[in-house]
């Protein structure tokens, strides 16, 4: 199973970096989006994989019992998905924006400030 | 941002109050339980969203009637203010919680608290977001 | 425990939102912004103050102990930075008073300025790494809607390289801080530094690797080469106050979260680790500066020179010496005093010339001779001549790299101080000295007050400082000098956030 969460992440952040080196800002966006849904996803391998172990304390009890999952790596991408939320809503405004004023969907157009 | 649907028009004006009323039962429940301010405020801002979406901007900014960066201002405020009363009353560190148990009639006990408040401010703080943007990408349509 | 660690946070956080309460009113606005970052500077002093008597002061956020709650420190670093924060929050918010059109007000200038302030300040403070990944990103959305706030081509276009490079260093940062909590279980930088000493030896690669992330992630932030260029892409083309404040203090979190990781995370494998550092260091130095030679736009030369100047503040953490960490402490402070009067001043030129193009500008030294002597201090300071801040800085590094033997560094960093000499003489002649030129361009005040006094009184401020600097550097130095032992030793740290270990 880590085997093959591994292997999504690279794979996620392969296409991540892939769609990033296109010259259309639109795939730049759904790069962006890739890349973070990446990231995510390896703090929740990292954490450690397992199944059916709630991180919940019964009733009347003080602490878990057995052993549960982390939930902190969870909240951890829930924050950072929230957060990717936000820049990412903000990206695809300016990128919006950026559409208008240059008129084209091409990177190869935006050389202005690069000289 | 019009758009002249007789079926979206009325499941939006039908769904508004509901919606809304769904979204407060979420951020209320939501310190013990699954729930709280952002995904309140998320359910919130669509179902607007969703009843804006049958008229056009200048309508909307009227139905409206506050402006969505308010929100924003108004919610941040009270978020950060939630942080003040326990260093000021008890010395302790910003955003601890105080507890203001109090037994109202018809309620029954309520539990008023600091994270309560800061709950509220999340909540409008997306609807004001949400709905800044949205109202912001119709305005660049148009 | 002593509530003053959280106000440099909750100051900006509470102006921005009651800024936008009142978001009709610019004039409101405009003076919450001056008095929350004279606010905000007052309580960066009592801060280091404080700290200097305490040594470190700790706050658990919401009373939750360390490691399980986040808490704000403030060691000596921190509280320097944060001086800074307060410094460049209070000198932008006045050259804003004139200097930011009325229109861009409306799009919400003051409360994207407050909560960067506020983002910057968090991340200054925090002693949780993920917490310092959210103010990152608090600090980034509100840069980003800064830097696009008047909507002109060439914005948009230096925004979607900075919104690019930017996300993909948060998305590095995001991966190591999962790897990380893997290997160590923990989150609170103070836990990090005893859990990762005791990781078994056979772990140390992995955590080599978790160091280089770290590293990239916030070389990018603090532009050092080799993804530095974003930073030339993007700061030429906000409003000047902003890349003003951009330049003075963005960059330096950067820096300052490459010190605190590299001091007090990631020591297992310094002889691997700062040198990487070291060539990373003179690196930048060097492209910054020979990017610079070929610009001949005013803010473009300013920017380029920002690149090479992180590479000093580098340099000083690569060597690890105790004399180059106050070196590069020392450099910190004085570069973001004087970029950002640079900046400020390119403004003031434009205000009253209509353009940033070398080739347009000239015969100011004429017309204005207090604004030419403000400017020479300020470029003098940043090539390092005496008695300025720049000398003492530069003198500090290159002297720490010398007793440590780094000949290459300091060749390089000699050198990169004479061209950086080459370049501000190049603004200094085209600009001051020369004739200006017979056409003169169009001066766009749309929208702007027609006073300057808010212009001239940050740039005088900023050269008042400079020089006091260069010339009483003693308390500054000893400042330094305690901050630099306190990275060195990280047990003092480690007990303020956890108690006594046992």
């Amino acid at each position: 199973m880590e085997f093959l969460m591994a292997s999504l992440v690279g794979i996620l952040f392969a296409s991540a970096l892939y769609m990033m080196l296109r010259r259309s800002i639109v795939k730049l966006v759904i790069g962006l989006v890739l890349l973070s849904n990446a990231a995510n996803l390896l703090i929740f391998t990292a954490s450690g994989l397992g199944s059916g172990q709630p991180p919940l304390i019964p009733p009347g009890a003080d602490v878990p019992v057995g052993a549960v999952s982390d939930p902190l790596a969870q909240a951890l991408i829930l924050t950072a998905i929230v957060i990717g939320f936000g820049v990412l809503a903000f990206a695809v405004v300016l990128i919006h924006r950026a559409y208008e004023v240059v008129g084209a969907d091409d990177m190869d157009q935006m050389k202005d400030t690069d000289t | 941002m019009r758009m002249h649907s007789l079926i979206l028009r009325t499941a939006g004006h039908f769904l508004l109050p509901l919606l809304i009323l769904f979204s407060l039962w979420l951020l209320l429940r939501g310190h013990n339980e699954p729930g709280g301010g952002f995904i309140g405020g998320l359910v919130a801002a669509a179902a607007i969203a969703l009843y804006l979406f049958t008229m056009d901007l200048q309508a909307a900014r009227k139905a409206l009637w506050v402006d969505p960066r308010n929100l924003i201002g108004i919610g941040l405020t009270l978020a950060v203010l939630s942080a003040i009363p326990g260093a000021v009353l008890h010395g302790q560190p910003f955003f601890t919680s105080q507890w203001w148990p109090m037994t109202l009639p018809l309620l029954g006990e309520v539990k008023l608290s600091t994270p309560l408040i800061f709950d509220i401010g999340v909540y409008l703080v997306v609807i004001g977001s949400v709905l800044t943007i949205v109202l912001f990408l119709a305005e660049a349509e148009e | 425990m002593s509530h003053v660690v959280a106000l440099p946070v909750l100051i900006p956080l509470l102006a921005g939102s009651i800024s936008l309460i009142f978001w009709r009113s610019h004039s409101a606005q405009r003076w919450i912004g001056v008095i929350a970052n004279a606010a905000l500077l007052v309580a960066s002093l009592w801060l280091l103050r404080e700290t200097w008597v305490h040594g470190h002061l700790v706050m658990h956020m919401g009373n939750w102990p360390a490691p399980f709650g986040i808490v704000l420190v403030s060691d000596l670093l921190a509280a320097i930075m944060i001086v800074l924060t307060g410094i460049t929050g209070l000198a932008t918010a006045l050259f804003s008073l004139s200097s930011i059109p009325r229109e861009q007000e409306r799009f919400g200038y003051y409360p994207l300025l407050h909560l960067l302030l506020a983002g910057v300040a968090g991340a200054f403070l925090t002693g949780d790494i993920f917490n310092l990944y959210v103010w990152f990103e608090v600090m980034l959305v509100a840069s980003f809607a800064l830097l696009i706030l008047g909507g002109e081509r060439a914005q948009m276009e230096g925004a979607i390289k900075y919104v690019t490079l930017n996300l993909l260093s948060s998305a590095l940062f995001l991966t190591a801080i999962g790897l990380l909590y893997g290997v160590a279980g923990t989150l609170n930088m103070a836990d990090l530094a005893v859990k990762l000493a005791e990781v078994p030896p056979e772990q140390s690669g992995l955590l080599t690797v978790i160091a280089m992330l770290f590293m990239i992630a916030f070389g990018i932030k603090a532009a050092a080469f080799p993804l530095f260029f974003w930073l030339p892409a993007s700061y030429h083309t906000p409003q000047v106050a902003v890349s003003a404040l951009f330049a003075g203090l963005l960059t330096k979190v950067g820096v300052y979260s490459l010190f605190r990781f590299f001091t007090l995370i990631f020591d297992q494998d310094v002889a691997f680790t700062h040198e990487i550092l070291l060539w990373m260091a003179v690196l930048t130095m060097l492209s910054g500066v020979l990017g610079a030679a070929a610009q001949y736009e005013f803010r473009r030369i300013l920017s380029f020179h920002s690149i090479s100047q992180i590479g000093y503040m580098i340099l000083g953490l690569a060597l690890f010496t105790p004399l180059a960490l106050v070196g590069g402490i020392i450099y910190i402070v004085h570069h973001s005093i004087v970029k950002a009067s640079l900046f400020q001043i390119s403004g003031l030129v434009y205000r009253l010339r209509g353009t940033y193009e070398l080739k347009g500008l000239g015969g100011l030294f004429r017309s204005h001779p207090w604004l030419s002597i403000l400017f020479l201090i300020a470029a003098l300071s940043l090539a390092g001549m005496p008695p300025l801040s720049g000398f003492m800085a530069k003198f500090i590094i290159v002297r720490a790299g010398l007793e440590a033997g780094a000949w290459v560094a300091v060749f390089f960093a000699l050198l990169v101080g004479l061209l950086t000499l080459y370049s501000m003489l190049k603004i200094w002649n085209e600009v001051f000295w020369k004739a200006g030129p017979e056409t003169q361009h169009e001066v766009p005040t749309r929208g702007q007050s027609p006073r300057l006094t808010y212009y001239y009184l940050p740039i005088a401020l900023f050269a008042v400082m400079t020089i006091l600097l260069g010339v009483a550097i003693q308390p500054i130095y000893e400042i330094a000098e305690r901050s630099a032992s306190q990275l060195l030793d990280t047990r003092g740290y480690i007990e303020a956030v956890l108690g006594v270990q046992p």
